[in-house]
């Protein structure tokens, strides 16, 4: 992983309105100059912005745009893929996560991820899941009896305690698609992650459950920082405070979500949202 | 007053033509079936003669001495073969302590760094060690054991049986350990899991069931194994638990019973013969078991 600490002049930090109704609002990660790669495809390409705390910022775009590799940056993950590598900054309450002595394991026990597709680890019952990623906080391992507590805590902030509450020993598989995902949802959120990245998180949900996904995302901006990738605008439109469109792995346009739907300064902007393209 | 509507030739024709194809059809489909079924059924008659056979000359033999009893002199009724039993169970536990960690640790990395140089090298390197005859691997184990230590020795037939074990379970493993969606090892990556600890908690646990069915079918493949232990092991006449020592096996012992020309040596082979098919097929069960439970785990989504 090579970290260019040039600052970058060529791209410009977007001028960044306040969402509506917000009180002064903090920079959870700033974002500066990034530019991603798979081998020689430049997936993301010179991308600078912040990620406001406590709001739901949303990346839109038409697949392949980047917006995807984009959030694998902000927790490390990009890096795993083999051939994949990023340059740029990426500062997540002013420390930079790319700098030589970072860890990436320690980074991404602050900055949780949910994919996709749900993903609970089939050898494990709901509650050895929730508290999958509990065993891995070294030091700051909790108890037997503060695990059990945080576990609930985890359900209940993702809104499935109550259906799993009688259950916690069974196997998590036999949970419907929305409930793994939102058991995912949970896992992430009991080691406490002062960032959520989601990635997709209904585009394989049936409508109910994603709407449930929809209106627990809707609840946790109140706690934490969310970043929701989404192929649909509309989701966008409805639970995100901040949008940012993305364009051929360049950032075209990011404001707050009203005025980036209701008044684009973006042509290019203005044709995906009225379905132009992708 | 409807018309009647008369096919004309072309229909007709085409009609006819279509019957025909149906019934070569429905000919060939018998005739496959048939032959298939046939070549189903052969598949499964050598075991079901062997083991018909095994019975008819070895029951008679089994009794509760076989299993407590050592070999008696020739002339002598009764005996039994504790010392073959109890040598083949420390030879395949030496094996399996060997061939297992090797194996599986082989098979996870093949797996978790399928394209890496070394995993390529371990992979072909494996199935040649897969295909080479036993009697090479019993050579081996006396040219670097049994020569060096000056004597043969129920660890060197262990080991002999391991570098058997480590290829078989090597390649059940990355078989095994590739089934595992790539999502989860994102998913515990994106948790705080470290490489390691993703691959050893998350990817190996999740193929466990199907890493024990294929270390069992190992366990059974070596536990009648007699080639490897001919220049290792030897076999022993008396009773012995040393590792230091050459040990008895059931298949050593079926072997040299077999070739020898008393009538109650021949029954006993016979006998040891049917115990270790028995233990061949508890151990499939097992293994079939563990396969079992594996699907179950599957269900849901």
């Amino acid at each position: 992983m090579a970290t260019d600490l040039t600052p970058r002049a060529t791209y410009a930090v977007p001028a960044r309105e306040t969402a509506p109704g917000a009180s002064p609002m903090r920079t959870r990660i700033a974002v500066q100059g990034l530019d991603a790669w798979f081998g020689q495809v430049h997936a993301v390409r010179g991308v600078s912005l912040d990620l406001l705390d406590r709001r739901v910022t949303a990346i839109i775009g038409p697949s392949g745009c980047g917006k995807s590799t984009f959030l694998r940056c902000l927790n490390r993950m990009h890096e795993t893929v083999s051939g994949a590598r990023a340059t740029g900054h990426v500062l997540l309450d002013g420390r930079e996560i790319y700098a030589p002595e970072v860890n990436p394991v320690s980074v991404r026990k602050h900055v949780g991820m949910v994919f996709q597709r749900p993903t609970p680890f089939p050898t494990m019952n709901i509650r050895e899941n929730v508290a999958a990623g509990l065993r891995v906080m070294g030091d700051r391992k909790p108890s037997r009896g503060e695990t059990e507590a945080i576990v609930e805590q985890a359900l209940r902030r993702a809104a499935l305690w109550d259906e799993v509450k009688d259950r916690l020993g069974a196997s998590a598989t036999g949970l419907s698609g929305g409930q793994q995902q939102r058991l995912c949802i949970a896992r992430s959120l009991a080691t406490s992650p002062e960032v959520l990245l989601l990635d997709e998180p209904t585009a394989s949900l049936d409508p109910i459950s994603s709407q449930k996904v929809e209106e627990l995302v809707y609840e946790l901006r109140k706690e934490i920082t969310v970043v929701i990738v989404t192929h649909n605008m509309q989701q966008a439109a409805r639970v995100s405070d901040v949008t940012n469109f993305f364009l051929n792995g360049e950032l075209v346009e990011g404001g707050p979500t009203e005025r980036i739907f209701t008044a684009p300064r973006d042509p290019r902007t203005e044709s995906y949202l009225t379905g132009r393209f992708g | 007053m409807s018309a009647t509507v008369r096919p004309t030739q072309r229909q007709r024709a085409f009609a006819e033509r279509a019957a025909r194809t149906v019934r070569g059809r429905k000919a060939a489909n018998v005739t496959m079936l048939t032959f298939l079924s046939i070549a189903a059924l052969a598949a499964t008659l050598p075991l079901l003669v062997i083991l018909l056979h095994l019975v008819k000359l070895g029951a008679s033999s089994l009794s509760w001495n076989f299993f407590t009893q050592m070999p008696k002199p020739v002339g002598e009724s009764g005996g039994g073969l504790a010392n073959g039993i109890a040598g083949t169970m420390i030879l395949v536990g030496i094996g399996s302590a060997v061939g297992l960690p090797v194996g599986v640790g082989a098979g996870l990395y093949c797996a978790e760094q399928a394209k890496s140089r070394l995993a390529q090298v371990v992979r072909f390197l494996a199935d040649v060690l897969n295909g080479l005859p036993s009697i090479v691997m019993g050579i081996f184990a006396w040219e670097i054991l049994v020569r060096p230590l000056g004597h043969f020795s129920a660890f060197s037939g262990g080991i002999a049986l391991g570098a058997m074990m480590i290829p078989m379970v090597a390649r059940t493993t990355e078989e095994m350990v590739r089934t595992v969606p790539n999502t989860l090892r994102e998913a515990a990556l994106a948790l705080g899991y470290a490489r390691w600890r993703t691959s050893l908690q998350i990817v190996l646990r999740t193929a466990s069931a199907g890493i024990v069915t294929g270390a069992l079918v190992a366990i059974a493949r070596i536990a009648g194994e007699t080639a490897p232990l001919l220049f290792s092991a030897f076999g022993n006449q008396f009773w012995s638990t040393s590792l230091k020592q050459p040990i008895a096996a059931l298949p050593l012992q079926i072997f040299s019973y077999a070739i020898s020309p008393y009538d109650e040596w021949h029954s006993l082979a016979w006998a040891a013969a049917l115990v270790l098919i028995a233990l061949v097929l508890v151990i499939s069960i097992l293994a079939r078991l563990a396969t079992r439970a594996r699907a179950g785990a599957g269900h849901g989504d």
